[in-house]
């Protein structure tokens, strides 16, 4: 099981580095998607005898993190004009020193972790805490909106990680994870009616339709 | 460009009675009404000696189970709320349609259905999760109406005065039932109930923690400051609720949990009896120099609530000492006062409420002979100034002559309350004396003389949809001074349930000298009818004329006794300069006064000299905090990654993950 989990993770790992150090808003969206296709893959690996509701579980989580949210996300920098450089307030030099930095703590943080045994050696814990971390400097390094939202996106999948271990244990807590997409789909609308606000000077619905077909 | 204008105000004016606001009324009071009298049926089974019933469900992803279960206490405290409610949305319904149009009304019925049934859950509730959020419920619902009128800056200080003292008080709420729930085990009442061997000292941690808790929704001095302010600025049916029925709950839940703590410690009673009779004291002062008369009202209710506290707080002095008797007495005037108080009260603010809605006043100044004008809101105001003052035949004199009794009684015993209980029948006399002067000030000039401004001889009375529930309530008042009897035998469960005693034993105490009390309570309002009606006929063909000027030329209602001047003996000689009011004033002088000036105003000591000043400090330190509030999402997402590293390297030193 481990030859196919621990080269996912790795992968989920280097994306957030790709998140952290590309210039495009563009590249980072598609970075994220990819990590949550990658991460919404998890459940079905490690429960191979998974619930016909985990099953859903799992689509939904990939469609939303996927496709959903993305295109949401490129369809909207392109209809708002948002500006496609990134401004970082940390360099994204700093930014990936960082990253390494918190990827290294979340390594040997987490072996001083008393996890259960059979999650003791793998990649799992590590993961999730270092994707956790370059969630939260992807927040609060990012100025624009839409780097936000992706900020909270890659901090959910870092969470999303660690709710895969517990899938047996407390499928619900999976599930309110699954709702807190959703939650950041209403969190994104939020945003880009800010961003709104903040080009026109005004909320009004009539700006709102600019982002129609 | 003037067409336009009139347009738009008939355009306010059919919006106003649009389909919006009637429903809105329609499903407001009649799912309160149906609500209550539906619970009618149970609560009065186990008032009649059915036995307590409850109901449990398995709750899902929740601490514990969701569990309600109706005990006489629960039943007795249910009667006010089951009763008065659907009166007050009655009521509430025609006087909220006035505000159609300028205001949304679904923004006070939505409101006011929560209230009620957070009201019932709290004394339903079997578990203190059930509680909690039942209570929560109630005093969130209640913020909304007390800030319904929010153009107006009164009822939105009003909101927040209130909004922040039910929080404080519920923090001390929290720490008790985790305290509790602690030791016991589980946040089930029934857990409670079994609570282990506890030290004095724990208990009385616990019954402070309650009385704080509990004391300040019951508008217990010094925790009174918001009662004031948010009665008068909530809709006059919202303060009939709130007055009559919601602040009794903070003496249910005292109750609730001093059952869970055994026999009560000897300080306790004493404690909370010496807090009620200073909070009568206190805030029958005040009322007596209120101008405002829904203030006078909260005022009122404050003393009636330290009148409860000291009969309950001398009912649990008995108890400790272990005197049977004086405690059932005393217990049962408590349960009483209760009710009297809650459909009195009830009664007379919303008359208020008539008053306010007839002449657009609160300002008892600017009124004056309104029994002409309102005749029926007159005279029930009248009929509840009498019951509320204590004086016989009405009902508060019943409950409060069982107060006195009670004190008399536990002071005379043997081993009893001794000196301490004589000086509080001495005291509650005084504060009776008070009370008589401020509903006869407060009656008097509302509704006798003549009127003081255009406003109040435009009066008019209000329609039969608020009458209709006064004259409930009246028919009620009467029905309780009359039979006090029927009523004690119907709480004599809740007595024995909180005394632990039994029932026939509760009933044998009380009943005799009550059956005395409400025959000679019919026969005095006997013999009031025959006189009134023996005079109406006599007077039939009296002549009308002006009344005597005094040998004035010309006399106006001006030189008519005010509120100010009724009251200025007691007020400005009687009372502790503390308590008095504030006047500034320059006399006139000579014989060819120039400038005269008068001005008094009665603030509430605490919240001015104590409170205000206190939040004011507090305030100016915190605003240094201020520096802290960027208004950056980034800075404020930076501070929840340094609590999270910090949180995280603290357990990591710690190094007790799952070891402790």
């Amino acid at each position: 099981m481990a030859e196919i989990l621990d080269p996912i993770l790795i992968t989920a790992l280097a994306l957030n580095f790709v998140a952290l150090g590309v210039s495009r808003v563009k590249g980072a969206v598609n970075a994220v998607a990819l990590q949550g296709i990658l991460l919404g893959t998890l459940p079905l690996l490690v429960h191979p005898e998974i619930h016909p509701r985990g099953i859903v579980l799992v689509v939904v989580t990939i469609a939303l993190k996927g496709y959903v949210l993305p295109w949401f996300l490129l369809h909207a920098m392109r209809e708002a004009n948002i500006r496609h450089e990134v401004n970082p307030v940390v360099g994204y030099k700093s930014s990936l020193f960082l990253g390494a930095v918190g990827t290294g703590l979340a390594i040997v943080y987490s072996s001083t972790l008393p996890l259960a045994s059979e999650h003791a050696g793998m990649l799992f814990v590590p993961a999730s805490l270092a994707t956790v971390w370059t969630g939260f400097l992807l927040l609060t390094t990012r100025r624009e909106a839409i780097m936000q939202v992706l900020g909270y996106l890659v901090l959910e999948n870092g969470l999303f990680v660690f709710g895969v271990l517990l899938l047996e244990a407390m499928p619900f807590l999976v599930e309110a994870g699954v709702l807190l997409d959703l939650f950041t789909a209403v969190f994104v609308m939020g945003i880009i009616i800010h961003q709104i606000g903040r080009e026109f000077s005004s909320i009004s619905t009539e700006h709102l339709s600019e982002l129609k077909e | 460009m003037h067409k336009d204008v009139n347009m738009v105000y008939r355009n306010i004016r059919i919006s106003g009675s649009d389909p919006r606001s009637i429903s809105a009324t329609v499903v407001g009071v009649a799912v309160t009404v149906v609500l209550c009298l539906g619970a009618l049926a149970p609560v009065a089974r186990v008032l009649g000696g059915a036995r307590p019933a409850s109901v449990r469900l398995a709750w899902d992803s929740f601490h514990g189970e969701f569990h309600v279960g109706l005990d006489p206490l629960s039943a007795v405290f249910l009667l006010p709320i089951l009763v008065v409610s659907p009166l007050a949305a009655v009521y509430g319904g025609c006087y909220l349609y006035s505000f159609r149009g300028r205001k949304s009304l679904v923004a006070a019925w939505l409101p006011f259905n929560l209230f009620v049934a957070g009201m019932i859950m709290v004394v339903i509730a079997r578990t203190a999760i059930v509680f909690m959020t039942a209570w929560e419920i109630m005093s969130l619902s209640t913020f909304f109406l007390v800030a319904f009128e929010d153009e107006n800056a009164e009822p939105r200080r009003a909101g927040w005065i209130y909004l922040v003292a039910s929080h404080l008080g519920a923090a001390f709420l929290f720490a008790m039932f985790m305290l509790i729930g602690g030791r016991a085990g589980g946040l089930d009442f029934d857990d409670f109930a079994r609570l282990p061997a506890r030290g004095p000292v724990w208990s009385g941690v616990i019954f402070g923690l309650a009385l704080v808790g509990f004391g300040a929704k019951a508008g217990l001095v010094p925790l009174h400051a918001w009662l004031p302010e948010a009665h008068p600025a909530a809709p006059s049916h919202v303060s009939a609720l709130m007055s009559g029925v919601m602040i009794k709950l903070g003496l249910y839940g005292l109750l609730r949990v001093v059952g869970f703590l055994g026999r009560p410690a000897p300080w306790w009673g004493p404690t909370l009896a010496t807090l009620g009779l200073l909070s009568a004291l206190f805030a029958v002062a005040l009322a007596l120099h209120q101008r405002d008369a829904k203030r006078v009202l909260a005022y009122s209710s404050i003393e009636n609530m330290g009148l409860i506290a000291l009969a309950l707080g001398l009912g649990l002095w008995a108890m400790a000492k272990g005197a049977p008797e004086p405690a059932v007495m005393a217990i049962s005037a408590g349960l009483l006062h209760v009710w009297n108080h809650a459909i009195m009260k009830s009664l007379m603010f919303l008359a208020a409420g008539c008053v306010l809605h007839g002449t657009g006043e609160r300002n008892i100044e600017k009124l004056g002979g309104l029994m002409k004008r309102m005749p029926w809101t007159g005279g029930a105001m009248m009929a509840g100034a009498v019951a509320i003052a204590a004086l016989p035949p009405m009902n508060g004199f019943t409950s409060k002559w069982m107060i006195y009794m009670s004190l008399l009684k536990w002071g005379l015993s043997t081993d009893g309350g001794g000196l301490p209980a004589l000086l509080g029948a001495g005291l509650l006399a005084l504060v009776g004396g008070l009370v008589a002067i401020t509903f006869v000030r407060l009656a008097g000039i509302v509704l006798l003389g003549s009127p003081r401004t255009t406003d109040a001889a435009n009066a008019h009375e209000s329609s039969w949809w608020m009458l209709a529930p006064m004259m409930i309530l009246l028919g009620l008042c009467l029905g309780a001074a009359v039979a006090p009897g029927a009523l004690a035998g119907l709480f004599s469960g809740a007595v024995a349930q909180i005394t632990a005693g039994d029932r026939t034993t509760a009933a044998r105490v009380i009943l005799p000298p009550l059956g005395t009390l409400g025959a000679t309570n019919a026969l005095v309002i006997a013999m009031l009818a025959a006189a009134m009606g023996g005079m109406a006929a006599l007077t039939r063909v009296a002549t009308t004329g002006p009344t005597w000027g005094c040998g004035y030329a010309a006399p106006s209602s001006r030189i008519q006794y005010t509120g100010g001047s009724f009251a200025a003996t007691v007020a400005l000689k009687l009372l502790p300069r503390v308590l008095r009011p504030r006047i500034s004033q320059i006399a006139p002088r000579g014989l060819f006064p120039a400038r005269a000036l008068f001005h008094s105003d009665s603030p509430d000591p605490l919240t001015t000299r104590v409170y205000e000043p206190f939040f004011q400090r507090m305030g100016d330190r915190f605003s240094r905090l201020r520096v802290l509030q960027q208004g950056q999402v980034n800075v404020y997402l930076g501070y929840i990654v340094v609590v999270l590293l910090v949180t995280l390297a603290w357990a990591a030193f710690r190094g007790g993950w799952g070891r402790s």
